[in-house]
């Protein structure tokens, strides 16, 4: 009995202990997002965003939360109910379990497999299928279209997306993503966003925003024509559920980003001062730098049209992309740098 | 039990742990608010009108090439995964083979862009 205790009880219960750190926080940056969303942009515009629920507005992500939490669920007549539920709580699960492996620290990681990066690229992937789901089985037109458009912008940036890993993963010889941050230690100038790669790293965080359906690609919730896209028929709770998703992959996207071009939890140079500081505070100045920068982004530009967004995923970011992949392997080679298989 | 599947086993309780809080938060919403649901309110969104047809008709057939080319270049990524992991044990060899294969395929996505088929006017 005390055997299978240490052999199975123990661990697992390491494990739940584990998925809560990261859950909690997770959500709750979550929340304190929407409202910084609202802050940042308010400041921007001179207004001064919410500031009435608590001091500074900072209940405010909690008011909108219990005020979704008791409303109605509506299922419309119409939709096909089991995918109509199923479709939010997709997206929700989906935006969560991409952070069993981001490395938040040297050795800070819940499961530190060795194929971090295509676990990420497949999980962000599978993304679509919740808001596809949602589309269709909402049966309401503005939810179909909006859904039809969602897809095809997620599908055609997940290919440059993809095409930039790869150059990433060619200077490092590895998919693991705690290998992929050690690669680039030695202070900034190390960074691959500061490297050669630093097109790709304009492209990803183009891309990152198009996959996320933020400004200026939000097409599929174009409120003028589109009223909000896929999500229009949901309610309460299950709206809820796809607007956390869609911030918590803002925030992981973050991550990526910071994990593959701006050294993950390393500090930016490497003695006295900045070592001191712990890694996941670097980490997470990190995530939340990327993150204002697509506030900022979404203060600033207005938004695509929607042969422009197609136009410039395949035929600007497709091409660059492709070419840089030739361009770093045969840089690697021909100046003899190309790590040992498997990475350092 | 098995080192591979340990690696994944936090990966598995991750996903128990958020499904479990997925539905909870939807099923306590659902019991805690009142429901008081109507035949107007459960009817489609069309801007206040009755639903004219049904949402599933037919839509623009670019989506479906977009799609299809998609799969093409997704695959051609998946490809790439291994190849740049092995970069270092395969050289100018591993090189030369990858250039030629993504020569065949830039043919291909030259021919259907002058084909038009990246148009969205």
């Amino acid at each position: 009995m005390a055997e299978f205790f240490d052999i199975y009880v123990v661990p697992t219960a390491w494990i739940v202990g584990g998925v809560l750190l990261i859950v909690v926080p997770v959500l709750l940056s979550v929340a304190y997002l929407t409202l910084a969303e609202r802050k940042v942009i308010g400041w921007m515009q001179l207004r001064k965003g919410p500031n009435v629920v608590g001091p500074f507005g900072l209940l405010q992500p909690i008011a909108d939360g219990l005020k979704l939490f008791f409303k109605e669920t509506i299922i419309p007549s119409g939709a096909n109910r089991v995918i109509f539920l199923l479709a939010p709580v997709v997206t929700f699960v989906l935006s969560l379990v991409a952070w069993a492996v981001i490395p938040f620290g040297a050795g800070i990681v819940l499961a530190d497999v060795n194929v971090g990066i295509l676990y990420l690229f497949a999980i962000s992937s599978l993304g679509v299928y919740g808001i596809i789901m949602a589309g269709w089985a909402s049966n309401s037109k503005y939810a179909f279209l909006g859904a039809l458009r969602s897809a095809a912008q997620m599908v055609s940036y997940e290919v440059s997306i993809g095409f930039v890993i790869i150059t990433v993963l060619l200077a490092v010889g590895s998919l693991n993503l705690s290998k992929i941050v050690l690669a680039q230690a030695g202070g900034m100038h190390h960074w691959f966003g500061f490297s050669m790669l630093m097109p790709m790293f304009a492209v990803f965080f183009i891309s990152a925003l198009a996959e996320t359906n933020r400004a200026p690609f939000d097409l599929p919730e174009a409120e003028a024509e589109l009223v909000s896209g896929y999500n229009v028929e949901y309610s309460a709770m299950t709206f809820a559920m796809f607007f956390l998703g869609e911030y918590a992959n803002m925030i992981l996207m973050s991550g990526m980003t910071a994990i593959l071009f701006l050294g993950g939890w390393l500090p930016p140079l490497e003695f006295a001062p900045f070592t001191w500081v712990p890694g996941p505070v670097w980490f997470a100045l990190k995530i939340a730098f990327v993150l204002f920068v697509f506030l900022w982004v979404r203060a600033t530009f207005p938004r695509y049209r929607y042969d422009q967004l197609m136009r410039l995923g395949w035929k600007v970011f497709l091409p660059l992309s492709l070419l840089w992949v030739v361009l770093t392997a045969g840089w690697l080679l021909a100046f003899d740098m190309v790590p040992p298989a498997g990475g350092l | 039990m098995d080192e591979l599947l340990r690696e994944y086993l936090p990966i598995l309780i991750f996903l128990v742990i958020a499904t479990g809080i997925a539905v909870l938060m939807v099923v306590a919403s659902y019991l805690v608010a009142k429901q008081r649901p109507d035949s107007e309110k459960l009817s489609a969104y069309e801007c206040g009108f009755e639903a004219f047809d049904d949402a599933r008709s037919r839509f623009d057939v670019r989506f479906y090439l977009v799609a299809i080319l998609f799969i093409i270049f997704d695959l051609e990524v998946a490809f790439l995964f291994p190849w740049a992991v092995a970069f270092g044990d395969i050289g100018v060899f591993g090189f030369c083979s990858m250039v030629i294969f993504l020569a065949v395929l830039t043919v291909g996505f030259i021919y259907e862009w002058r084909k038009g088929a990246l148009e969205w006017e």
